[in-house]
């Protein structure tokens, strides 16, 4: 290994410098604000936590997890989600009675990677979970806060996707019948890979009927138009519970008015092993990769010692920011020069204008040595210099 | 919503018959396009953009979404292994990934070693074997390696077998047989898929139509 320049930062992690962090601040607080009014109260967990809770439980492959150890040798790791460490805290803290609680969080995440750049290691996540909810109507809120965030953002062209695990699962297995030979399926829908999908299909020792099914179950796309066509390749009822889900699903988002923004896709799965039943994804057209998802995880809470349903969401802020067409100028920045003569007047002077909302910056004139470039970084200046009582302006 | 369309495709072998298949197709594909030393090639009457790449990287560019589909050999998909969709099989360009190496040797023992354009493919490939070989990344000639000693074996593309041959080489085994696949950026699948499942849908015709006449 080539010794490091000073300037080099780890593989995967970046700075952001003020213009940029403006920007976050802005967006992130229209996000935050929406989410707060929709009742979801944010929480802060550390970033360490250990490896044999939180990593084992996160569903984030063993190779992208960062790990260290702690003085008595246990192995930590740095969060690679928020959802697992939200499940610790609303298990054995939050979860005293029997009522839904909704949480939120902004909060960066680590993902080690080795590949290449244009994958941050270390980005911001801002979510939601609700958990302690089963009902449909807590699947749909999910994705309509998710739709009302994005917009509360200022995204203006985006779409979510909607797929049922629980359907795959049900459909798959009684088809091929044996969960290895379900797994296998699937693994080929996690890579998306259809021709591959197809080519085993046809190998299967299967009635034509039943691939014939499978071959279908690839075009379960669209709109309300899926869920018949999804009753339609099941076989006694296996996997009817699932698309009724769906179904009904598909009524509370057009009663929130959401059907333009929505479609399905029933081959959806996640690499989140996690989930469920109902996941979603969100896309814009500028960013190649999605910039949000979610879904119902109602296993997770049971390994934190608490048997409950759950469903949340997370937008990928790195690439929120990339996704909006024009984010807001930065605010304005205004400044007062002065001389040591009449210092108490220009700290009066910033006081009243901070007061009234403006950023202003003091400066000693005696540390400006490049007056012209100095100058130009501000909106307005006021000069208060020397001994005369009266105030300059350029 | 803006509906350009970017393709990105393969330059070299593949290119002629992802061309002519793309042609057949419907696609306007401008005449100046087989010859052209041009990167990217716009056809805004239609709403298309053809991008040129290596072959390897065709899989990359869609990945990253700066081209919403692309042609790939599925040798650069089981390398690259990019998070794509893999939607079609266009079963142009057949050829197969093998192992190869001068007739009648074995494998050292100790420290076995196979050249490739392929180490992911290939490490993955002998491990599956049971067998832990150590692989020298070359980028081509690879039929040079085992010829002049850098390496027992070699993983690489055949398609009709005349350069192992001409080079005193024979096959080992085949690992995998391969052809072109048509690979759709996730988001673009989601966003543009209306575009996207006209093109899938035209493209099927036309190997189904060229399967019937084979």
């Amino acid at each position: 290994m080539s010794p490091l320049y000073m300037f080099e930062k780890p593989l995967g992690m970046r700075d952001t410098l003020p213009e940029l962090y403006e920007i976050k601040r802005n967006v992130r607080a229209s996000v935050e604000n929406e989410m707060r009014s929709w009742g979801y109260q944010f929480i802060a967990t550390p970033a360490l936590e250990y490896d044999e809770t939180v990593g084992a439980a996160s569903a984030i492959m063993e190779q992208q997890l960062f790990k260290l150890l702690d003085q008595q040798g246990r192995t930590l790791v740095l969060r690679p989600d928020m959802t697992a460490p939200i499940a610790r805290v609303a298990a054995s803290k939050l979860l005293k009675r029997n009522i839904p609680i909704r949480l939120a969080y902004s909060e960066n995440v680590y993902r080690a990677q080795q590949r290449e750049g244009g994958r941050p290691a270390e980005f911001e996540q801002i979510g939601v979970e609700c958990i302690g909810d089963s009902t449909i109507s807590a699947d749909g809120e999910g994705i309509a806060l998710m739709i009302s965030a994005l917009k509360a953002a200022g995204l203006q062209e985006f779409q979510l996707s909607v797929g049922h695990i629980g359907f795959v699962r049900k459909l798959f297995q009684q088809i091929v019948g044996t969960d290895e030979r379900v797994e296998a399926l699937t693994r080929f829908l996690y890579e998306k890979n259809y021709v591959g999908f197809k080519m085993h299909v046809e190998n299967l020792s299967l009635s034509s009927i039943d691939k014939q099914r499978l071959l279908r179950f690839l075009h379960l796309k669209g709109q309300d138009e899926t869920i018949p066509a999804a009753f339609d390749i099941l076989e006694n009822g296996q996997g009817a519970e699932e698309v009724e889900e769906l179904r009904q699903l598909w009524d509370i988002i057009a009663d929130y008015g959401y059907e333009d923004i929505v479609k399905f896709d029933l081959t959806q799965v996640s690499h989140m092993s996690y989930y469920t039943g109902i996941v979603y994804e969100a896309y814009a057209e500028k960013v190649g990769f999605p910039i949000g998802n979610g879904g119902r995880y109602d296993g997770l809470l049971g390994k934190f010692g608490k048997n409950t349903g759950a469903t949340g969401f997370a937008i990928r802020f790195d690439r929120l920011l990339e996704a909006l067409e024009e984010t807001k100028a930065a605010e304005p920045l205004y400044a007062i020069f002065f001389s040591a003569e009449r210092r108490k007047e220009a700290f009066q002077l910033a006081g009243e204008q901070r007061a009234s909302g403006k950023k202003v910056v003091l400066q000693d004139i005696s540390g400006v040595h490049d007056l012209d470039a100095n100058t130009k970084q501000y909106e307005d200046i006021v000069y208060l210099l020397g001994k005369s009582g009266k105030e300059s302006m350029q | 919503m803006n509906n350009l369309l970017t393709i990105a495709m393969p330059k070299g072998r593949i290119f002629t018959e992802a061309a002519e298949l793309l042609r057949k197709a419907g696609f306007p594909l401008p005449p100046e396009f087989d010859d052209s030393r041009k990167l990217i090639i716009d056809v805004p009457e239609a709403q298309f953009r053809f991008i040129l790449a290596k072959p390897m990287d065709v899989a990359t560019y869609v990945e990253h979404g700066v081209a919403d589909l692309g042609i790939a050999g599925k040798d650069v998909m089981l390398e690259e292994e990019r998070d794509v969709y893999e939607l079609l099989d266009l079963k142009i360009s057949a050829c197969y990934l093998a192992v190869a190496g001068l007739p009648n040797t074995k494998m050292n023992e100790v420290a076995p070693k196979v050249a490739t354009k392929y180490p992911h493919v290939a490490a993955a490939y002998f491990r599956q074997q049971g067998e832990q070989v150590e692989i020298i990344k070359l980028n081509g000639s690879i039929e040079l390696a085992p010829l002049i000693g850098l390496a027992d074996r070699i993983v690489d593309i055949v398609s009709t077998g005349r350069t192992l041959v001409e080079n005193g080489l024979v096959e080992y085994e085949v690992i995998e047989h391969i052809t072109s696949r048509l690979i759709v950026n996730r988001v673009s699948y989601r966003v543009k898929d209306e575009r996207i499942t006209e093109i899938v849908e035209k493209l099927s015709e036309v190997i189904k139509q060229k399967g019937e006449l084979a």
